[in-house]
């Protein structure tokens, strides 16, 4: 739905501004432009796409992600208290987790909402726990270690080296997450309901 | 050391094959096949948007917002140019891709803006989209302070991006 919006709005907007500014041509002739880009980009994502979906997968297989799991189960235990008597809840949860740190969005998903499901208050189960919204703010902020979609966009677009911006998207990944779950904690104390 | 993440990993990822005797032939091409299926189903709404997007900023409609917004963006320390991606991201994530890639192209991978918008698109996720499955999987109508505290990791994420950048590159 919003992108029906999305799309009307984009057309509205373009269409007054380049009356406004007598571009008309230029706008039709950047709509077929970019119709004929985004193909060029798909084509040049389709390879490493493909290569890094294929070598997500292996890395899951031979035991990444577990290994993955066990290095984080001490800092899951802390965020996630139930799990650490719910054997069930913390696979799931170190699944999850790792799934997104790998980039496995696919497997990370249903993962998590397996955990959500047993992450939810008996007594009232239509209302998110605190634990449970601390899992969806966490699947919400990205925690990727290997960006590779945007990868693929900078090298189709001629980048030499795509991966240079790792040290940046790390930080960031971390000050996103961490700002996340610490509004989270602090939103839990005084929100009412 | 960035440059030696990437060979690393891979050989890791090698060595753990051989040493379970995995088909790893198989595992690579059965994920590329997935990887291929990804493809099919963004690349339609890609040729969409990013024509859309191509004639905002043809128009001078995308300046403007930019120019409009750009004395708080400026304030703030992030490229001005970087608004519209930071408005749809948490709510698209094939728009917020087609903006990306728009940017990118435009401004050149290598560039100030190039850069901030890849990082951006690296370190945040479609927050809506991800609130609303794991909220709707359970029926679960209460969502408190999920919300909020989801946007501020954006935000947290986009100041970040930006200033990461300008500090690393600059």
């Amino acid at each position: 739905m919003f992108l029906s919006w999305f799309w009307i709005c984009a057309m509205l907007c373009a269409a007054f501004f380049a009356f406004l500014t007598n571009t008309g041509a230029a706008a039709a002739a950047a709509l077929l432009e970019g119709a004929g880009n985004a193909v060029e980009l798909s084509v040049a994502m389709a390879g490493p796409l493909a290569l890094w979906a294929g070598l997500g997968r292996l890395m899951d297989r031979v035991g990444l992600t577990a290994g993955l799991a066990k290095l984080l189960s001490p800092v899951l235990g802390r965020l996630f208290p139930s799990s650490r008597e719910d054997g069930v809840l913390a696979k799931h949860l170190s699944a999850n987790v790792t799934a997104n740190l790998l980039g496995l969005g696919n497997a990370a998903t249903p993962m998590g909402i397996r955990a959500a499901g047993r992450l939810r208050d008996p007594g009232d189960p239509g209302r998110a726990t605190d634990q449970l919204c601390r899992l969806v703010v966490m699947n919400t902020a990205s925690i990727q270690l290997l960006p590779t979609t945007v990868a693929a966009v900078r090298q189709s677009a001629g980048c030499p080296d795509p991966f240079d911006i790792l040290p940046c998207v790390w930080v960031s990944s971390i000050l996103s997450v961490s700002a996340g779950l610490l509004a989270a904690k602090l939103l839990g104390r005084v929100w009412r309901g | 050391m960035g440059e030696y993440i990437v060979p690393l990993i891979l050989a890791v990822t090698a060595v753990a094959a051989l040493h379970r005797r995995e088909n790893a032939y198989d595992v690579l091409t059965d994920g590329a096949r997935d990887g291929f299926k990804m493809l099919k189903t963004i690349a339609p709404s890609l040729v969409m948007l990013l024509s859309a997007v191509g004639m905002l900023r043809s128009s001078g409609a995308l300046e403007a917002l930019s120019v409009l917004l750009s004395p708080v963006l400026k304030a703030l320390g992030i490229p001005a140019e970087t608004v519209l991606l930071m408005l749809v991201r948490p709510i698209s994530g094939s728009a917020a891709l087609a903006i990306g890639a728009e940017l990118i192209t435009a401004h050149g991978p290598d560039s100030l803006v190039g850069r901030t918008a890849a990082v951006m698109l690296g370190s945040t996720e479609t927050t809506f989209y991800t609130i609303s499955v794991y909220f709707g999987a359970w029926g679960i109508t209460k969502t408190r302070y999920a919300v909020p505290a989801a946007l501020i990791a954006d935000l947290v994420g986009f100041l970040a991006a930006s200033w990461s950048v300008t500090l690393f590159y600059q």
